[in-house]
C-alpha cells in the first residue's frame, strides 16, 4: 500500500488549512421586524412568515 | 394521490412509519398544530389530507375507513364533527407547512403543520370567479382552435385523424388556458406535425 515517505511540514500543513473557510449564509430581511432571517423560513425574532403569526414568541 | 415516497422509511421500518405518521395525524387533528421536523410534516400531509377528505365524506364506510389509520375514537369524532364540515367547501390543501428553523441539538429542519382556517364568503367568490375565467378561457381556445382547423388548408389531410386527436386534447388545456396568448404557436406546430 502506498504511503507517505516524509512527514509533511508544518507550513505545507497550514497553507493547506488555509483554505479551509466557512461560506457566509443566505439571509432574507423579515417584512415584519427587518431582521434578519432564514429565507422561506419564519422569523426567529417576531415568529411571523408572511405576515402571519407562526411561533409565539 | 400523492406518488409513493422514496427512499428510506422514517423511524425503523414499514410497519414504524406507518404507526408513526398516524401518532402525527392523531396528534394534528386533536391539536390543530403541531411542531414536528419538515421531513415528518412532509410526509404527514397526504395522509392527513385524505383522511380530512373521507371526513368530509361522513358515512359509516368512510369513518370505519379512518379508524384504520386513527384508533383514537374522540379524535376522529373531532375530525367528523367539526374539522369535516370547515373544510367542506374547500377543494383540497386543508394544511399548511411553515418552515420555523433549526432545531438545537440535532440542526434538523424544523415545521409547524396547521388545518388551515375556513374559507371566508369573499375567498369562496374568488375561487369561483377564478374557475369560471378557467372555463372561459378553455371554451375560448377550443372554438378558436376549430375555427384554426378549418381555414389551414392542410386539415383537410389531418381530418381522418382527428377522432384520435380529440381524447388527448383535455390533458393539454389547462396550460394552454393559463398562456392563452401562447397557445396559437403551438397549434400552428400540432397541424405541422399531422
Amino acid at each position: 500500500m502506498a504511503v507517505p515517505k516524509r512527514k509533511m511540514s508544518r507550513s505545507n500543513t497550514r497553507a493547506r488549512r488555509s483554505q479551509w473557510k466557512a461560506a457566509p449564509i443566505t439571509l432574507a430581511t423579515c417584512d415584519q421586524c427587518r431582521e434578519p432571517k432564514l429565507p422561506h423560513t419564519a422569523c426567529p425574532t417576531c415568529g411571523t412568515y408572511k405576515r402571519r403569526q407562526v411561533l409565539s414568541v | 394521490m400523492p406518488t409513493p415516497t422514496k427512499g428510506p422509511r422514517l423511524g425503523g421500518g414499514p410497519a414504524h412509519e406507518r404507526i408513526m405518521l398516524a401518532n402525527l395525524a392523531t396528534a394534528l387533528f386533536a391539536r390543530g398544530r403541531i411542531t414536528t421536523t419538515e421531513a415528518k410534516a412532509r410526509r404527514v400531509r397526504p395522509l392527513a389530507e385524505r383522511l380530512i377528505t373521507k371526513a368530509k365524506r361522513g358515512d359509516l364506510h368512510a369513518r370505519r375507513q379512518v379508524l384504520s389509520v386513527i384508533s383514537d375514537k374522540g379524535v376522529v369524532h373531532t375530525l367528523f364533527t367539526e374539522i369535516g364540515p370547515r373544510f367542506a367547501n374547500r377543494p383540497g390543501g386543508y394544511t399548511r407547512i411553515t418552515k420555523v428553523g433549526i432545531r438545537k441539538g440535532d440542526a434538523a429542519p424544523m415545521a409547524v403543520i396547521e388545518l388551515v382556517e375556513a374559507l371566508t364568503v369573499a375567498q369562496e367568490a374568488t375561487g369561483e370567479a377564478e374557475a369560471a375565467t378557467m372555463r372561459a378561457a378553455k371554451e375560448g381556445v377550443r372554438s378558436r382552435r376549430t375555427r384554426g382547423e378549418a381555414s389551414v388548408p392542410a386539415a383537410a389531410t389531418t381530418e381522418p385523424a382527428e377522432p384520435a386527436e380529440e381524447p388527448a386534447e383535455p390533458a393539454e388545456e389547462p396550460a394552454e388556458a393559463a398562456e392563452v396568448v401562447e397557445a396559437e404557436p403551438t397549434e400552428a406546430e400540432d397541424d405541422s406535425k399531422a
